[in-house]
Formats: C-alpha cells, structure tokens, sequence
C-alpha cells in the first residue's frame, strides 16, 4: 500500500516539474521512487499479517504484493528504456505523470478488495493509456489507436459495469467475500440475471485482457501507439489485468464456476488459435508481437481456469507473468532500436547480427523465451501451466496448446532467422543503440536465462 | 417493489438502455454519437445500481453511481481531446476513415 501511495505521490511531483523547473532531474527522482515503492512492497511482504485500507477497499496480501513486485520492477526496467521517448516530447512531465498514474491503476488492481476499487483501478489505469496511445499528435496510426483503444476500452467498461450491477443486485454488496459467502449461502436461489451479470463481468475482463473473440481491438492498438507505449501495454497493463481476473474469479465466483469455466475454456481455445495463426501471417514485427500477447493471455487464462482445483497455480500465474513481461521488455527494446532508423518490418531485422551482434542475441533469448524453448523462462513458464492444468477435465486444450505452440515457434523464428541469415553485405551500417537502453535490454535478458536455469529461485518465493 | 412497482421492469429499461447504447457503438459510424451511446451505456447502468441500491436499503450502490459519473467525465473529455487531434489531421470524425491499422 505504500508503494501505491508513493507512485501517487511521484505522478504529482512530476506534475510539478515543469512549474519549478527540474524537469532535468526527474527521471532520477522517479527512478529513485520506484526504488523506495518496491522497498516498501518488500518489507509489506514479510510483514505477518496484510493491513486492511479503505474499509476494506484495498488490502496487500501475499497475492498482491507479489503481482505488485512484478509491476513495480517491470516499470523500473521500463523508466530506464524509455528515456529518450521522453526527451522527445516538448511535455515530457505530464507523459511522466500519465506513466505513473497508469502504473499506480495497475496496483490498485492487484489489491482491491471490493468491486469499487476494482472499477476505479482499471479506470484509473486505462484512462492514461489511452492518451499515452493516442500521443504520438501528428501520426495519424497513433491517433487511430488511441481512438479504437479508447472506444473499446470504454465498451469493455460499460459490460463490466452492467454485470457488476447485476451482481451488486442479486448479493447487496460490493465486497469480494460478501458476494463469495452470498453465493455459498444461497446458491439454490440465486435470481436468473445474477448469472448474466457474472457472464458479462467475464466478457468484459477478457476485453481487457484482449482474449479472442474479444481481442480485435488489440493488433490495431500495439501497432499504432508508439512502441514504448506498447511495451507498457503488453507488460504493466497485462500484467496488471491478469492479477485481477485472477482474484475476482478465484474468490468471489468460485462457487459458480461451472457456468463461466466452460466459457472460459471456449474462449482459451480461440486465442490459442486465432492469435497464433495470425501471428504467423504477420509481416510487422510489433502487430506479430501483439498476436504473441494475445497468446500469452490464453496461456495466462488456462491458469485462472486450472485454479478452480488447485491453488498451486497461483504460483505458475505470476512466474507467468514475470517471464512474460521481462521477455517482452527486452523484445519491445530492441523492435525499438531497430525501427528508428528503418520501420518495424521484418525486414528491418535482415542481417542485425552484424549490424549490432549483441543486440540481435538479446533478441534471440527473448524470441525462445516467447516460444517456449528450454532453457529460457518461457519454457518453465509454460511447463508450469501445463503441470497444472493436466489436474483438470480440460485436456483438450492442453492438445490445442501444445499444437499452436508448435505453430508460435515458426513465427518467432522467423525473426532469428532474418537476424542471422538474411541481408545483404553492402549495409553493413553499424546500430548505434544507447548505453542505458542497451543496459536494460541485457539484463532482462539475463533475468530470462537466470531464472529459466534456476526455476525454483523464482517459483518458491511465489509458492505460498 | 420500489413504490409500488416491481424492480423487474427497473431491470427492463435499464437492460433496454444498455442494449441500444450497445447497438449505437457498434452500429454508428459518427465518432460523436459513439461517445453519446457509450455514455447510454453507462447511465443505464447508474439506473439499474440506484433502482437495487434503493430495493436493498444500501446507499453503496449510490455511491457507486458517483463513481462511474465521475470516471465517464474523465473518459470522455480524454475521448473529446482525440477526437479534436483526430480533426485536425484528417478533417474529418467519421470513423470509416480510420482504417490504418489494418492489413
């Protein structure tokens, strides 16, 4: 909790950077921030007990905490690649303010208690992202994206809030655990539009998590908003929403899981398909990471849905999480380097290995990771998934699983191979990569490999 | 019963609302009139939360209601601000003529 309220705290600093004029010093300031949020979320998480907010509102448990790490270290890594993205712009304090109010939404998410601080957090996270989208002002693709993100984004709003009030109706409360205790009570005489209500807070959550068939919003979105902003999407933002899906269906509708499980597995096995088939006709590197992602959210939805019966998978969630969101860091930070002198075809890509070799490996172990291939974390990532889904009735879409995985590593290989096999001699031209970004971009590769060799450093911290 | 009247038909209008909210957005190819039928689709939800808050004796779900005012103001002026960029790039706020972003 003090860590959201210390973000809080330095989205306003930075509103006020330009009126005294520091704005020089405020990447280090928010840096340094960042730091102290993440110390406190450390020492929030050997505490014994969570402390309750809000009239429980907002509580940190182990759950949140350990999303909110994830977050918080995430947006680190972001603040630092992202340096020259706020050099750019002649208002580079309030991108710093929307940056850090949209990351203080995702906190909120991984800790609400009430179906108020849930609404209000994907609010206060979306609202943000919509600007940051749209900000590139002269590109008509951001302007498209930013439009698109901000209809869909308020569409998937209006179906999350019909349902909550269709539950709101049926239980009389907005509390997580009223409703859960509500429902066990009085299972036998639930009215018929409480089950609507809950399919419609369903729909909405995988809006926001683009899952298809609700996903179309987000090809168009990843690739026209500028690619920083989509690495803060396809990361903070996923993240973010997984961990609240996650709690809202583990704890208040778990006694109604036979009806919106079924939904779930069906909406599992479209993304599967349709994101990985469409990724691999994808000839723009960014529009075929945003398949990818969407991807990942069914792999990340087969856990919410394995949940059901175990809660060891909470665990494979957030390690899930964590080798998604370093993985895309580093993939995000190299797309970007490359399309600032070219575009972000795969073409661009031809012959990268001599252009800057460094670069094209970190790319390389990102590539894998995204793949699934051992010894990088998106291989114990997926394994995880796998373990625990192969405890459930749904096999069937392990079978899926495994296929459109076969299907992703075309894909991501395509990349490899344009790196180290293709162009021609004649440009040669060097890359010219900034040291910071450079720095970023090889320790998340490094955290890819450190926790894909050593799984357990990772999943036995999260294993409570 | 509120006053007399069964919280069934509150339900009605309320999901009647939505519905053609719903439908303009999808539907409706003026950028403007989209905002208008997502704002539909919001106060037909404030409807239906004040018609339970009032049924249940709760006043959350009133506060609740402020809420989403609240949140919809912010969107939309975030909404009306891209729409004015979008003009002034294009000349235009019909949205058959944002197809950039597709292949």
């Amino acid at each position: 909790m003090k860590g959201l309220l210390i973000i809080s705290g330095l989205g306003i600093v930075a509103m006020l950077a330009e009126i005294f004029k520091f704005k020089k010093a405020l990447l280090p300031i928010v840096l340094l921030g960042i730091v102290a949020a993440y110390a406190t979320n450390f020492i929030e998480w050997n505490s014994p007990q969570s402390i309750v907010y809000f009239d429980n509102m907002i509580a940190f448990d182990k759950l949140g905490i350990a999303f909110s790490g994830i977050i918080i270290a995430t947006a680190f890594l972001w603040f630092i690649l992202a340096n020259d993205y706020f050099e750019d712009t002649n208002n580079s304090v309030d991108h710093f303010a929307l940056v850090l109010f949209a990351l203080v939404g995702a906190l909120m998410l991984t800790a609400y208690k009430n179906m108020t601080t849930l609404f209000l957090g994907i609010e206060i996270m979306s609202i943000p992202m919509y600007v940051l989208a749209a900000s590139k002002k002269n590109n008509i693709k951001s302007n498209e994206a930013g439009f698109k993100y901000l209809i869909m984004g308020s569409f998937a709003s209006g179906f999350l809030l019909f349902g909550i009030a269709l539950v709101y109706g049926a239980c009389g409360s907005f509390d997580l655990f009223m409703i859960k205790s509500y429902i066990t009570i009085n299972s036998a005489t639930l009215p018929s539009f409480f089950y609507v209500g809950v399919l419609m807070i369903l729909i909405a959550m995988c809006f926001k998590v683009s899952a298809a068939p609700f996903h179309f919003w987000a090809p168009d979105v990843y690739e026209g908003s500028p690619t920083l902003i989509t690495a803060l999407m396809s990361t903070v933002v996923k993240t973010a929403a997984f961990a609240a899906f996650l709690r809202l269906f583990m704890i208040s509708f778990s006694g109604v899981s036979e009806l919106w499980t079924m939904v779930l597995a069906v909406v599992v096995a479209l993304s599967l398909i349709v994101a990985n088939l469409s990724a691999a006709m994808q000839s723009n590197v960014k529009r075929m990471l945003a398949f990818s992602s969407i991807s990942h959210a069914a792999f990340m939805l087969m856990v919410i849905l394995a949940n059901v019966r175990s809660n060891l998978s909470v665990s494979a969630l957030i390690y899930y999480s964590l080798a998604y969101s370093i993985g895309s860091i580093a993939a995000f930070g190299v797309v970007y380097n490359v399309a600032l002198k070219a575009n972000e075809d795969i073409t661009s890509f031809n012959g990268l290995s001599k252009r800057h070799p460094l670069l094209a490996f970190c790319m390389t172990v990102s590539m894998l990771s995204l793949a699934g291939i051992p010894v990088t974390s998106g291989f114990f990532a997926k394994y995880f998934v796998f373990t625990a889904m192969i405890g459930t009735h749904y096999k069937w879409l392990l079978i899926i699983a495994v296929l459109t995985s076969a299907v992703g590593v075309y894909y991501y290989l395509k990349v490899v191979i344009a790196m180290y096999f293709k162009g021609n001699e004649s440009d040669n031209e060097k890359l010219i990569v900034e040291k910071s970004q450079a720095i970023v971009i090889v320790l998340s590769t490094i955290i890819t490999l450190v926790i894909g060799i050593v799984p357990n450093l990772v999943a036995d911290i999260f294993s409570f | 019963m509120i006053n007399g009247i069964s919280i069934n038909y509150y339900l009605l209008l309320s999901t009647v609302l939505f519905i053609i909210g719903a439908v303009g957005v999808m539907a409706r190819r003026n950028s403007i009139i989209i905002f208008m039928c997502v704002e539909l689709m919001l106060n037909a939800v404030n409807l239906l939360l004040v018609s339970f808050s009032t049924l249940h004796n709760d006043a959350t779900g009133q506060v609740f209601v402020f809420f989403i005012m609240a949140v919809a103001a912010a969107e939309v002026a975030v909404g009306l601000a891209i729409l004015s960029m979008i003009y002034r790039n294009l000349k235009t706020i019909d949205t058959d003529i944002l197809s950039n972003l597709k292949h």
